[in-house]
This record gives structure tokens, C-alpha cells and sequence, in this order.
């Protein structure tokens, strides 16, 4: 378990106020000046050797990300930092406790990566559900301008870097980078096709790096108690700390900091009370939010949570979004929902991804109730093959890997209820008898 | 006031509209167009009670930024949270994802159902609308309901039922966990962060 000194989000919970002054008590906005005195070049350099990978579901490191940047930005294309806090993922809800009590963790993370990467200005985009926790962030940032601390000259670095927060309206797809840009220039939020990757034409055509919430807020601290300590924490090439965000089936559900490739088992005994209903009731768990597939009981009790840890079981660790399934669950009806999940918030563009997720979801609503023929799984799982790669943006792909591992792991499951339906008792090693 | 033909901004909102549109570089002011539709959406809600863009208000926050109105359109279209028709005094948004299925958002369905609600309806009063959503981001408290800008969290059927019966008696039910939890701390107290750092 993770020390309490190690911990970068002291104040996860709002125990303690959100504002200014008591953030400074945290150690936010120390020393901003001597953490940017050393140049670009060198911040880069420390996000790189921290071993930071992107923390909003792809895991992309994020040094490298900013190094894609022009390093002498042409004055008439300003580049962009775009924070991305549509947090919309189901399962996934850690922004939100960052944004609504450590708001200024963020505010000067986007100071220094702004800094690093050479931007004017950072765009925060939160999702226009977060009512109040936008509302505590507008508030933070207003404060941080009065003290001196974004706006012209930064924290008296010279540097001048403005921090706009934009209210989202309700679109999951928004959480895309592309059409996260989209949306921030006033239009529908569908993606683009890339290239142009936004690191070269992005925002109003400029360059533009989008990060998430949590990779940008954890930057001040890993500056500050130096790159090496950070990459102490967890294992190889899956390092630091992250927060955990655990629902469904435990004895109490929640979100904690927690090192890097903490076994599954040890995540929940300690800080969710266990499994409801205990360890044997334990049916399946969606490690990293709805967009990655499910992996059973047996797999994912002593599986390291970190990114290489859950894609050797075909899953991934995505946002650390921990969706706990115990057996009570219909599973069918569980992943069922997902996939009208993706049917509702396809934004329309790609015929795949348009036609396929309203296909799939209508598929698997025939099977919670067994109302479909055997060849139909199989015809199913053919679709999402079709989806999955031919879009242009990961939605399609998102909306198809629950029912791959829906029907990798369960597929006797989904059988049973055919068979159920069609009023015969399925006897092992017979098949399903003729009508 | 009652076809909005005549809708203009408050002065207040005028002066936060020009505020908006200066946060965005010059020549991009069309990036303003989701943060007006927010203000008119709110200031329609401040006149009459309930929160929705009339056409006439679409055509109105277009033309402060010299946006064609099919643009303005578009965007309130694809955004969910923009009320192209009235709503209820209370929009009581239940999420029904996944997450919050497990923790029973059946039963905070039903309880909203056993209130004369039906999806996607307005009750007769005009007070309360029914929307199921999807996933709000709260997942660690599930389940969960949205009315108007507050959560309400960690519920059950009997809890989602007493705030309801407030909202009607016209009282303010407490926001936030129904179970007395902080946030999103472990019902009973923190496992991490005991000592003051």
C-alpha cells in the first residue's frame, strides 16, 4: 500500500477547503518560478524520466506527447494546451474529486505544462454535468489570476499564459481529443481524422497538445519531489501513482490514490471493504472503464492494475475506472447496458459506428432475454470485428470490445438463455437439442 | 415575453456575454457559442422556471456572434444538456448506466415512476421531468439522480422518495451523499490520508 507521504492528492476527499490559501498550506504554488527556471528543454526532460504515461485511458507518455510541440512557435499560430475534463467514461469519476477539491493542483500543472510545451494559453474543458465542480474551478482560476499566479507574467516568470475553462454540454464523444477541438470552436463535437495530429494543427488550426486532468495536475509534485521518486513507484514502464476510482459490488465503493500495479485483490480488501458478499461471489470485474472488456473472477484476483498488467488479459487499465461485478449481476444485461450507452452517444458521423452500435445494442437486448438464434452470437461478434478499426474515432472500437469479452468469457452464459428461451434443458455434450 | 421574440440579455448578462466572448482569441468568437447558449438557457430559467432555448433565443445568442442560426441550431441539437423543448421545474436526470445499475438505479427509477413520472415526460404540474441519462461521473456514489445543478448520490428507493416528496413541498433536500458519506471517501472513513500531511 501506497504511504500517505507518498500521496500527491492530499486532499481527495475535501476534507480540507479547495481555495487558494489552503491549497498554498498543501504546497501548491510554492516555488512555480524556481520549478520553471529551468527551462523547457529540462521540464520535458523530468515529465519523461518520471515515466508519466497519459492518465485519460491510453497511456501514452506524456513527456513525449509535449515534445511533439513546436519549440519556437510561430507568433501568428500561438500553440494551445487543451486539459480534458469531459470525464464521461462510465466508471470513471477522479476528475471530478481533483477539479472540485485540489483545483489549484491543476491550474498550476497547466501553468508548467504550458510552459513546457510553449503555449499561450490552456483551455480546461469540463463536461456540463460537473455543475459545481465547474463553478469551484472558475472560481480557483479567477483567484490564481488576482494573486499574480496565470496571466501576464506567471508567477513573475515573465511567461504570460491564460487558463480559460470551457463548460461541455453533454456529449461523451467530446472526451475525444479531435472533438474535443471541435467542440471548444464552437461546432458539433465530432472528430476529425488524423493527420493532422492536433500537435500540429489543432485549436483553430495551431498546435495543440490535449492531456488529461490527472496527467496535468500530478506534474507540479513530480517537479517538485523530483522525477526519480515518482518513477520509484510501481513497476517498469507503469510508474507513479494513480487514482483509483472503484464501483459496483463492494462493500464500499470509492476513490483512492493508490500505487501503480497494486494486485486487485489487495486494492479492494483495502480500501473497499472486499467484495460484497465475499471473495467467491466475485463474478467479473471492468477494470478500466465501460470501453474496455470484461475479465472474470479468476484472472483478475492477483492481477497487477497497471497498463501492461491488464492488456496481457486482453482488457486494459484505461482511466481506473474498477466496475466490480459480483454474481448477482446480470451480466448479459450489464454489458447490454453499456452498449446502448455507445448507441446513445455515437455522434453520427461514421456509417460503422452509426449503424453498428444501434445493430449491436439491439442484438444484445435479445439476448438478456435469450430471444435469438445460437448463430447469432457468432454473427455478432462479426459486427463488432466490422466496427471495431473502421471509424474515425475510438468509439466504434470502444463499443466493441465489451461484447468481444462479454462473449470471450461468457458465452456459455449468453447459450443457456437461447436455449432457456427456446424451452429445452441444454445437456452438456449434446448441443442444443433440434426443434 | 410569452414567444421570447423580444429576448435580449438582462444587463448583468450582457456585460458576462461580452466578458465570455473575450476569453476566446479575436476572430474566434464563434467558441462562445456554447458558454451564450448556457447564460440564455439559465436566463430563460431565471424568467419563467424552466430551463430551454427557444428558437427565438437560438436566433438571438447567434446574432451576438454573427453566427448563421442553423449553426447555433446544430450545436444545441448535438449537446444533450441544451432543452430544446420545456422541461419541468425540476429536471430529475437518472443515471442508468452501467455503474449505477449494479447499485440499483432500477429502484431509483421506480421510485421516480411511483411519483406519476414517466420517461421523458412532464407530470401535469409541470414539476417534475424525467430523463433517464447516461453516466454522470459519479460513479463511486452510485446510484445517483441530477435535479437542476444538484446531485444527489448514494441512494435507495425510500431516499430518492423523501427528496422527491421536498422538492414538491418546495423544500431544498440535502445535496450531495443521502448516506452522510464525504465525497467520495469510504462509507464509515478514509483508509488512506488519516494523518494531516
Amino acid at each position: 500500500m501506497l504511504a500517505d507521504k507518498d500521496r500527491i492528492f492530499t486532499n481527495l476527499y475535501g476534507f480540507q477547503p479547495w481555495n487558494l490559501e489552503a491549497a498554498r498550506t498543501r504546497g501548491d504554488w510554492a516555488d512555480t518560478k524556481d520549478l520553471m527556471s529551468v527551462g523547457s528543454d529540462a521540464l520535458i526532460d523530468a515529465v519523461k524520466a518520471s515515466g508519466l504515461r497519459g492518465r485519460g485511458g491510453a497511456g501514452f507518455p506524456t513527456g513525449m506527447k509535449w515534445s511533439f510541440m513546436p519549440k519556437t512557435p510561430n507568433p501568428d499560430r500561438p500553440s494551445y494546451l487543451v486539459i480534458n475534463a469531459d470525464e464521461s467514461e462510465p466508471g470513471s469519476c477522479k476528475d471530478r474529486e481533483i477539479i472540485r477539491h485540489d483545483p489549484h493542483k491543476l491550474i498550476e500543472g497547466a501553468l508548467i505544462a504550458g510552459f513546457a510545451m510553449r503555449a499561450r494559453a490552456a483551455f480546461i474543458y469540463i463536461r456540463g454535468e460537473y455543475i459545481a465542480e465547474a463553478k469551484v474551478l472558475m472560481t480557483a482560476v479567477q483567484e490564481a489570476y488576482a494573486a499574480g499566479l496565470i496571466g501576464r507574467n506567471a508567477c513573475g516568470t515573465g511567461y504570460d499564459f491564460d487558463v480559460v475553462v470551457h463548460r461541455g454540454g453533454g456529449a461523451y464523444i467530446c472526451g475525444e481529443e479531435t472533438a474535443m477541438i471541435e467542440s471548444l470552436e464552437g461546432k458539433k463535437g465530432q472528430p476529425r481524422l488524423k493527420p493532422p495530429f492536433p500537435a500540429g494543427a489543432g485549436l483553430y488550426g495551431n498546435p495543440t497538445t490535449v492531456n488529461n486532468v490527472e496527467s496535468i495536475a500530478v506534474v507540479p509534485t513530480i517537479l517538485r519531489r523530483g522525477p526519480e521518486w515518482f518513477a520509484a513507484i510501481g513497476r517498469p514502464k507503469n510508474e507513479g501513482t494513480k487514482l483509483f476510482q472503484i464501483s459496483g459490488h463492494v462493500n464500499r465503493p470509492c476513490v483512492v490514490e493508490e500505487a501503480m500495479g497494486l494486485p486487485f485483490r489487495e486494492l479492494i480488501d483495502t480500501h473497499c471493504g472486499g467484495i460484497r458478499g465475499g471473495w467467491d461471489n466475485l463474478l467479473a470485474v471492468i477494470p478500466g472503464g465501460s470501453s474496455v472488456p470484461l475479465v472474470p473472477a479468476h484472472q483478475i484476483m492477483e492481477a497487477p492494475m497497471d497498463f501492461d498488467g491488464l492488456r496481457d488479459l486482453k482488457s486494459g487499465l484505461g482511466t481506473a475506472a474498477v466496475i466490480v461485478m459480483d454474481k448477482s449481476t446480470d451480466i448479459v444485461r450489464a454489458i447490454a447496458r453499456l452498449s446502448y450507452f455507445y448507441k446513445h452517444e455515437s455522434c453520427g458521423q461514421c456509417t460503422p459506428c452509426r449503424e453498428g452500435t444501434g445493430w449491436m445494442w439491439r442484438v444484445m437486448e435479445r439476448l438478456v432475454t435469450g430471444d435469438a438464434e445460437p448463430h447469432e452470437i457468432d454473427m455478432l461478434l462479426e459486427v463488432t470485428t466490422q466496427v471495431e478499426g473502421h471509424t474515425i474515432c475510438a468509439l466504434g472500437d470502444a463499443a466493441a470490445w465489451p461484447i468481444q469479452g462479454l462473449i470471450r468469457h461468457f458465452r456459455p452464459e449468453i447459450e443457456a438463455r437461447i436455449a432457456k428461451r427456446k424451452g429445452f434443458i441444454q445437456v452438456p455434450n449434446m448441443g442444443i437439442a433440434a426443434e | 415575453m410569452s414567444d421570447f421574440s423580444d429576448f435580449n440579455w438582462t444587463a448583468e448578462n450582457a456585460a458576462e456575454a461580452q466578458r465570455l466572448i473575450g476569453l476566446y482569441p479575436p476572430g474566434r468568437q464563434a467558441s462562445a457559442i456554447m458558454p451564450l447558449l448556457w447564460l440564455a438557457q439559465y436566463q430563460v430559467r431565471d424568467m419563467t422556471g424552466v430551463a430551454w432555448l427557444p428558437v427565438p433565443v437560438i436566433e438571438f445568442v447567434a446574432s451576438q456572434i454573427g453566427m448563421p442560426y442553423i449553426r447555433a441550431y446544430e450545436v444545441v441539437s448535438f449537446y444533450t444538456m441544451y432543452n430544446l423543448k420545456p422541461v419541468g421545474r425540476f429536471h430529475v436526470q437518472v443515471c442508468g448506466t452501467t455503474p449505477c445499475m449494479l447499485r440499483g438505479s432500477d429502484d431509483i427509477m421506480k421510485a421516480c415512476k411511483d411519483k406519476g413520472m414517466a420517461k421523458g415526460a412532464t407530470t401535469a404540474d409541470g414539476l417534475f421531468t424525467l430523463t433517464e441519462v447516461e453516466c454522470l461521473g459519479a460513479c463511486a456514489n452510485a446510484p445517483m439522480v441530477q435535479i437542476n445543478d444538484h446531485n444527489y448520490e448514494d441512494l435507495t428507493y425510500d431516499s430518492m422518495t423523501v427528496i422527491l416528496d421536498m422538492l414538491a413541498r418546495g423544500e431544498e433536500p440535502t445535496v450531495g451523499s443521502q448516506i452522510g458519506r464525504t465525497a467520495s471517501c469510504p462509507e464509515g472513513g478514509p483508509t488512506t490520508l488519516t494523518e494531516a500531511i
